[in-house]
């Protein structure tokens, strides 16, 4: 692989000559970390660690490839600690020709939902599962699209032993068929499958293991239609213990439904999925999934609306999510002068009647198909306002519901924390003090008598366009009887153009956080944090 | 390795004073659901603004709803046309036509549903927003979003 990215760079240096264009991105993010026995925060022995990443690209034509040099020295703490040393952990060459599209190198790629397969990065959350192998695109009839692929997906920064296959096809049947109309019916099939050896001295494991999706998706005018079924095989991923051995097939069902029309947009979103994990080692933990399962509920940007996030159960729940959004128009009783927004946003999720297959060890257990136990995993109804007040002052508002079963969710113990149910409320209000000079304030309470109680957050931040911005933040657990910790924050930063250096100081709180759909735990700290990030 | 370190720096060395100027050869996802090749973007000669966003980031939504309040005028002036290509992911991708049809917003809207164009295009997080010539070439960018900033991005466009 080595020798053949070699061989494409030097293609590129040559046909430079020809003019070619070279660009990229690099990101620093330095912590220092200091001991705070208050917050439960303990400083590394380096007490300052970094994590950097460049990113190369040369393009010309229909030619493109890149590199990105990672530098990890140590990891932040927010990250896994497998995460260590300098590596140019990403590279790759491709280009285009006739329809045809090759990829040598690292690659990522999605089928469908990402219910079969999905390889991804996202620098804040550590994840990057990139694939390392071939990858064709083609498409005939101007109409079909297929996708093939062969790799080894990436985690941390080695790759596992599975060798992971992968054909996808997706074709509009409306243009397929050359026929005139608005609507389009665009059908895709998926397969993919992994190839590890089989070592184990006990057991006789499949080596070759499969996964398939259908998919539909009917877009006609202010409706689209979205439909996805996939089933695993015989994946002995789950649970191979010295007295237990888990082959139970799996299964997810997707489906989501929206509506608009000039002012008013509604989507509804559900999926039941029942032992759906997919990874890219039998036996390895989730940081080797290469599935997705998107989680059914709203992502939320406000701190305590996030402090409690749903995560995908992939070994088995069902749930649905709604969204209605609607825009009272100026000049109404409810738009006033400048018009009102509001989102109604309403999700669930549960169990599945008697559990997941993954059960399916030494009893013939199928969990019904449409039913759901009681047992609640996650509910979220909030509802957000927005207002411009007036030419000055434009206030946002939000209220939500939430119920977090901290057991399911975390991986606690049955019954050590329970649900934890909470009320929030969020107003965040910007006032314009002149043209590019800006106040924004917000005020955040999350109320609740369960886990560490009451939480309440303000936050003001100045904003000098185009080029400053300030902002401080105090994070306090007021309804904490044993420890009322307040969590001081002060950020500072300076833009201009794709350059952006932000200085923060201040103490973060142990927890999870999600970003693009992925949770992890990380730790409470204290410290100064250096982050320049820049495009060229 | 260190050999592929220092050939890609030396292209980089050469190549410095060319920075990245033209769009790339990425296909992105419209909201009838088809195939998009992102270089295909078209405005007959006049400015191009792209920026990315994504229906759960807060700055985002505000730059283009803020726009999108002075949008008609800055296209009577300058011709100009905005790109919106969200990121969202399938968990929220439902959610981008909803959302944009109910905001009123009259851009073009694409969905680059695993960040690839995002990747190919050097932006690390939202909002991000580029600003193109008549021949479309970049010619400006800016990260994230202050309140304001349009007015910036508005005097760029009357500089072309």
């Amino acid at each position: 692989m080595k020798k053949l990215f070699l061989i494409a760079l030097l293609f590129s240096s040559y046909s430079y000559a020809q003019e070619g264009e070279i660009h990229g991105d690099f990101q620093l993010n330095l912590q220092s970390y200091k001991d705070d026995a208050r917050i439960g925060a303990i400083a590394p022995d380096e007490i300052i660690l970094n994590n950097s990443f460049f990113n190369l690209i040369y393009s010309k034509g229909n030619f493109s490839t890149g590199v990105r040099y990672e530098s990890y020295l140590n990891a932040l703490l927010d990250y896994e600690s497998e995460f260590q040393g300098n590596s140019i952990a990403y590279r790759y060459a491709s280009y285009s020709l006739d329809n045809l599209d090759v990829t040598v190198g690292n690659y990522y790629e999605q089928f469908g939902s990402g219910l079969v397969f999905r390889t991804y990065e996202n620098k804040g959350l550590g994840v990057d599962n990139a694939m390392d192998g071939v990858r064709i695109k083609y498409n005939i009839l101007n109409s079909v699209d297929i996708k093939s692929f062969i790799g080894k997906s990436r985690t941390y920064l080695e790759y596992s032993d599975g060798i992971i296959r992968g054909i996808d096809f997706e074709t509009n049947l409306f243009e397929l068929l050359a026929l005139e109309n608005s609507t389009n019916l665009i059908l895709g099939s998926s397969f993919v499958s992994r190839f590890q050896k089989d070592n184990n001295p006990k057991f006789n494991l499949p080596q070759n293991v499969g996964i398939y999706g259908l998919r539909s998706n009917l877009i006609s005018g202010n409706f689209n239609y979205y439909l996805e079924y996939v089933h695993k095989y015989n994946d002995p991923a789950g649970s191979i213990a010295d007295n237990s051995n888990n082959y139970a097939s799996g299964n997810a069902i997707k489906t989501s439904l929206t509506y608009f029309q000039k002012g008013l947009g509604f989507s509804f979103d559900a999926h039941r999925v029942d032992n759906m994990e997919f990874r890219s080692e039998r036996q390895q933990s989730k940081e080797y999934i290469i599935n997705y399962i998107p989680t059914l509920s709203k992502q939320h940007s406000y701190t305590l609306l996030a402090f409690y996030p749903c995560a995908t159960q992939s070994n088995g729940e069902i749930g649905f999510q709604s969204d209605l959004y609607y825009k009272f128009d100026r000049g109404t009783t409810f738009g006033g002068k400048y018009g009102t927004k509001i989102n109604i946003n309403y999700s669930r999720v549960l169990a599945l009647d008697g559990g997941s297959s993954i059960k399916n060890d030494s009893i013939d257990f199928t969990p019904t198909f449409f039913g759901s136990s009681n047992e609640l995993f996650y509910s979220d109804l909030n509802l957000e306002l927005i207002k411009k007040i007036n030419s000055k002052l434009r206030v946002n508002s939000t209220l939500a519901f939430q119920k977090y079963n901290k057991d399911v969710l975390e991986g606690k113990l049955p019954g050590e924390y329970g649900i934890i149910e909470s009320t929030i409320g969020v107003i965040d209000a910007t006032y314009k003090l002149k043209r590019k000079h800006t106040l924004r304030a917000e005020l955040q309470a999350l109320l609740t008598d369960d886990d560490d109680g009451s939480w309440s957050m303000a936050l003001v931040e100045y904003t000098m366009s185009p080029n400053w911005f300030f902002a401080i933040q105090d994070l306090y657990n007021f309804g904490n009887d044993d420890q009322k910790n307040h969590y001081f924050n002060f950020n500072f930063g300076y833009i201009k153009g794709s350059n952006r250096i932000e200085i923060g100081y201040g103490k973060k709180r142990a927890g999870i956080f999600c970003v693009g759909g992925v949770c992890k735990e990380v730790p409470s700290s204290n410290g100064f944090s250096l982050n320049i990030s820049s495009s060229f | 390795m260190r050999v592929v370190f220092s050939l890609m720096f030396l292209i980089a060395g050469v190549t410095c004073l060319a920075q990245i100027k033209s769009l790339p050869s990425v296909n992105v996802t419209t909201l009838e659901g088809n195939q998009f090749n992102f270089k295909n973007i078209d405005n007959n000669n006049n400015p191009i603004i792209i920026s990315f966003w994504a229906t759960w980031c807060k700055p985002c939504t505000k730059e283009l709803n803020n726009i999108a309040e002075i949008y008609e005028d800055w296209q009577d002036e300058t011709n100009v046309k905005l790109v919106a290509v969200s990121i969202d992911d399938r968990r929220s991708q439902s959610k981008v036509a909803p959302y944009v049809n109910s905001s009123g917003w009259e851009y073009e809207i694409y969905i680059d549903s695993n960040s690839d164009l995002k990747r190919a295009m050097g932006v690390t997080t939202v909002p991000h927003t580029f600003l193109l010539d008549k021949n479309k070439q970049i010619i400006w960018q800016h990260r994230g979003y202050v309140e304001g900033d349009e007015y910036e991005l508005f005097d760029e466009i009357l500089k072309l």
